[in-house]
């Protein structure tokens, strides 16, 4: 039952931030996911990351579409509103919601099956506008609340629980994000907090298009062997050697990447799969490079995760549309309505 | 036969070729008439293409004021010899035909029983001008002139109506005015003017102003508040958008800074663009999309999110001919159950049925009041009639008083005293919830919107006594709806008569007209003027005070029919359909035609039969 409060106690000692919030002001309901699943890391990662930040949970948007990972922002920031919204049309209500009020942070949820199926376009179109706004992909490569189908991101070659190889090929969102325009772009692993929370605290602090793809395993229908997505899969080959601090987005990008790892692990196909961390070489600020890396490393079996690309000085749809800076939410009458006199010239102009 | 003779009550029809730049010429002309105090309807009838397919304009000329489509055509301009025959045709018998006689045409090309009224206009223009677009544009400009001439006008009247369009720019007033005096001049010389067909000066039009619905809907947006606009281009909605963008320049731009106090988004398509307006409603700012049929198609699912979720919204649909792409550049009113049920489950909407321009801007900003009040979509339901033509109507006027009534909205004052906060309880007994703008209060009055079933306190449920304490509030909402939508507007008939017809929206000119039509007759008939959805009790207790009740629309299955039967519960029988749907606006004359059709067929004296009222 999600609506069950979690117990108020706390340790007198339970650590503050500079709002004199505990992380368990950055709470929500109890999750409803089943025990072990990636997702409730990811929103354990969401609440260390705003709590770190000192952010005021209310002046946080979450918003999401349908799906396992739709539902968490109901499990983290209970103080912030949240709108679940239909499936794969997060990214629209967003960015409505991002036009009418400038000054909330934008937090978008998503999966692999809201964001690179029925919402790949407006995955794709959110990108290419510049929404401000942090996109986390929890991908699982399946379907989990319709029990165990295949997605779109599930690797060509990946099995189901029943053994069904999938002939498909996938879809890298990151690529396309590449492409289309995301200001950040990233991809990490539920499993490794380490480089997962300093990601997200980089994208709540970017402005524009972050988006952040996690590959957050989905214990009941894709953790088995056969799976690219299982723990035992993603964690073996995910050796944390290239842990990302925070990065301030207008920062000169200067985390020290430790020698890239690589993991070659022999899949029950037969087909080699390398997750690998990014190494010294490695210009995050540099988009057509990104694309290239991304590419090159598919093209040999690899996972590329950590802070794909970076444009600290990006500008945002606002910006585009050149509106004011006092939110739109929050303009009276006054500036709203021209008034009687303004339609007595308008009359005469159309006479 | 002999020549029509009319002043001020006459139907001029020009055959055009799309993109020839006879728009303007063929506008230009309208205004005139208008500016002699004749009212004049035009009506664009346009293909689905850019260029070079056949478009006409059909003006209507009435001093009564009658502003529908009479139907026929007295004087044809014929300027396009793909759609010659058909045109030709298409004249009432001893009208008149006015075309470019540069080239000899056979003589079997032509009618007996017309008068055919040639004019070299291509001849002219190359003798004239040299540039090939001018020689185009100027053809058109010359026939206005000859036009003048041939209809007796006051030649200082377009003169200065051109001086007024082209201020500041001298040097294309001059040319046109040459070009008008070059048609006008050869008209002078080579017939008999005036002809038949006069416009005399009149009083008919006073402080009325001439625009398109769509122009007036974006412009209600304006007064509306409304900040936020997601869009997809679509036929005939798109210069709804256009229009508020326009209006948004001139009217919300910081004079400080030149910063917007809008912000309008060209999204992928109709579902984002909902998904847009959904979200900055939500979000607290008025917003809108502008959709027309396949539009309204595609948003269902997201309607049934803003209805479920209780999002205000508006919507304003530009009816076209549906089903499926259907005609795109024609006019229905074809979209009512489409948008009174939109998305699947038990959803009940909001609809506005706006006459003309005036009531499209009226009923446009209404729709932000009545959305925030209720917490739910509203959908302004026009048509491509009214949408694209410009119309004679009302000024538009505006109360400096009024205040933007933005619902139940809880403040963060509010939530600190204490006052107790349910997304979705009904403390007040109308089935309206209260609400919080995200980012009101640090530790009150957030929660969590959704499609799912919730209780009270918007925590997922699936409770059935949840559910259904919902599905109840949402039906009180409902009822309260019924009394916030326009009233409708009735029409006694001069003698008392046990037969009414309701009508709505575009019809509404057409139904006044045949409602004359049918008094001069000596058939009685009460009118209602539906204007919103719910039905107020007066359209159903407007039903149940007479025997039968005409229901006039513009579509194939008679859609409001089936909303009054279905919501009024209402005997079937009683419902006697009048219905036109092929694409054209409706007209008195089928209204007129329909009704005493069915009165004989119901073998019934139309006249003095007393009712109780």
């Amino acid at each position: 039952m999600t609506y069950l409060a979690k117990p108020k106690l706390l340790r007198a000692d339970a650590p503050k931030n500079a709002l004199g919030y505990t992380r368990r002001d950055y709470e929500g309901a109890i999750s409803t996911l089943c025990a072990g699943c990636g997702h409730d890391s990811i929103s354990a990662a969401v609440v260390q990351a705003c709590f770190d930040l000192d952010i005021e949970p209310h002046r946080v948007a979450k918003l999401s579409g349908i799906g396992c990972s739709s539902k968490t922002p109901d499990y983290f920031l209970g103080a912030s509103h949240g709108f679940n919204t239909t499936h794969g049309r997060m990214p629209s209500v967003l960015t409505g919601a991002a036009l009418a009020n400038r000054d909330l942070l934008y937090l978008g949820v998503s999966g692999d099956g809201d964001s690179a199926s029925i919402g790949i376009g407006q995955f794709a179109h959110a990108m290419r506008r510049g929404v401000n706004m942090t996109y986390i992909v929890e991908n699982n490569g399946v379907y989990g609340l319709t029990k165990g189908q295949f997605s779109a991101t599930t690797d060509k070659g990946s099995k189901n629980k029943r053994g069904v190889v999938n002939n498909d090929t996938p879809i890298d969102l990151m690529a396309l994000a590449l492409q289309l325009g995301a200001s950040y772009v990233a991809r990490s692993f539920s499993g490794d907090k380490e480089q997962l929370i300093p990601l997200i605290k980089g994208a709540l602090r970017h402005r524009g298009p972050a988006v952040i793809d996690v590959i957050s395993p989905c214990v009941t229908f894709n953790n088995h062997a056969g799976s690219t997505k299982s723990y035992d899969y993603v964690r073996e080959h995910n050796e944390a050697v290239n842990r990302l601090d925070f990065i301030l987005p207008r920062d000169q990008i200067n985390a020290s990447y430790e020698p890239g790892s690589l993991r070659r692990v022999v899949q029950h196909d037969g087909s080699i799969l390398h997750l690998r961390k990014l190494g010294n070489d490695y210009d995050p600020s540099d988009r057509v490079g990104a694309m290239n890396h991304l590419q090159e490393r598919h093209a040999l079996g690899e996972i590329v995760t950590g802070l794909l690309y970076v444009d600290s000085s990006a500008e945002d749809l606002h910006r585009h549309l050149n509106t004011v800076e006092k939110p739109l939410n929050q303009l009276g009458d006054a500036y709203l309505c021209p008034g009687g006199k303004a339609l007595e010239a308008l009359n005469a102009s159309l006479r | 036969m002999k020549p029509i003779q009319s002043s001020n009550d006459f139907v001029i029809k020009f055959a055009n070729v799309n993109g020839s730049g006879s728009a303007s010429a063929n506008e230009l002309f309208a205004r005139a008439i208008m500016r002699m105090g004749v009212p004049v309807a035009p009506r664009n009838i346009f293909p689905s293409y850019i260029l070079g397919m056949p478009t006409w304009y059909e003006m209507r000329v009435s001093a009564a004021g009658w502003l529908g489509r009479r139907g026929g055509c007295d004087l044809m301009v014929a300027m396009n010899p793909q759609t010659w025959d058909r045109d030709i045709a298409e004249i009432e018998a001893g009208g008149y035909l006015v075309y470019d006689s540069t080239k000899t045409l056979p003589r079997s090309r032509f009618r007996d029983d017309i008068t055919v009224l040639g004019i070299p206009l291509t001849e002219i223009c190359n003798r004239e001008y040299t540039d090939p677009r001018q020689r185009q544009l100027f053809k058109n400009i010359m026939y206005v002139g000859a036009l003048a001439a041939l209809l007796g006008m006051d030649f200082a009247v377009v003169e200065k109506l051109i001086a007024d369009q082209y201020r500041g720019k001298d040097k294309l007033i001059g040319a046109n005015v040459n070009a008008l005096k070059l048609g006008y001049d050869y008209a002078k010389a080579n017939f008999s003017c005036p002809i038949g067909l006069r416009v005399e000066r009149a009083n008919g039009v006073g402080d009325k102003i001439f625009i398109n619905g769509n122009d007036a809907c974006g412009l209600g947006a304006v007064y509306g508040g409304a900040t936020v606009a997601g869009w997809y281009p679509i036929t005939p909605s798109t210069s709804v958008i256009e229009a508020f963008s326009s209006y948004c320049r001139k009217y919300r731009t910081d004079p400080d800074n030149g910063m917007a106090r809008y912000a309008i988004v060209q999204t992928e398509d109709e579902l984002a663009s909902i998904g847009v307006v959904i979200g900055a409603a939500w979000n607290g700012a008025r917003s809108f999309t502008a959709t027309s049929g396949p539009g309204i198609s595609l948003m269902q699912e997201f309607f049934g999110l803003a209805y479920f979720a209780e999002v205000p919204v508006v919507v304003f649909n530009v009816q076209r001919g549906g089903p499926s792409t259907g005609m795109p550049t024609r006019t229905q009113q074809s979209d009512l159950i489409a948008c009174a049920y939109a998305s699947h489950g038990d959803t009940k909407h909001v609809l506005l049925f706006p006459e003309d321009p005036y009531e499209c801007f009226t009923l446009g900003a209404q729709a932000f009041d009545l959305a925030d009040r209720l917490q739910t979509p509203v959908f302004v339901l026009l048509d491509l009639d009214i949408g694209m033509n410009d119309r004679l109507c009302h000024p538009f006027d505006w109360d400096d008083q009024r205040r933007y009534d933005r619902g139940k909205v809880m403040s963060a004052e509010e939530l600190e005293a204490g006052k107790n906060f349910g997304r979705y309880l009904d403390v007040d007994g109308d089935g309206i919830p209260w609400r919080t703008i995200p980012g009101t209060h640090p530790t009150k009055g957030a929660f969590f919107s959704r499609g799912t079933t919730r209780n009270a306190y918007a925590k997922y449920s699936e409770a059935g006594t949840d559910y259904v304490y919902n599905m109840e509030r949402l039906r009180r909402k409902f009822e309260t709806a019924k009394k916030l939508v326009p009233a409708p507007v009735l029409q006694r008939a001069s003698q008392p008569t046990r037969f009414g017809a309701i009508y709505y929206g575009s019809t509404s000119p057409a139904m006044a007209e045949a409602y004359a039509l049918l008094e001069a007759q000596g058939v009685h008939v009460d009118t209602l003027r539906v204007r919103g959805f719910p039905f107020a009790d007066e359209v159903i207790d407007f039903i149940n005070d007479h025997d039968y009740v005409f229901v006039v629309e513009q579509n194939e299955s008679g859609q409001m029919r089936m909303l009054l039967m279905t919501e009024g519960e209402v005997d079937p029988k009683r419902l006697i359909r009048v219905l036109h749907y092929d694409g054209t606006p409706i007209t008195a004359r089928f209204i007129s035609g329909r009704i005493a059709d069915a009165l004989a067929e119901h073998k019934v004296t139309p006249i003095r039969k007393q009712v109780a009222s």
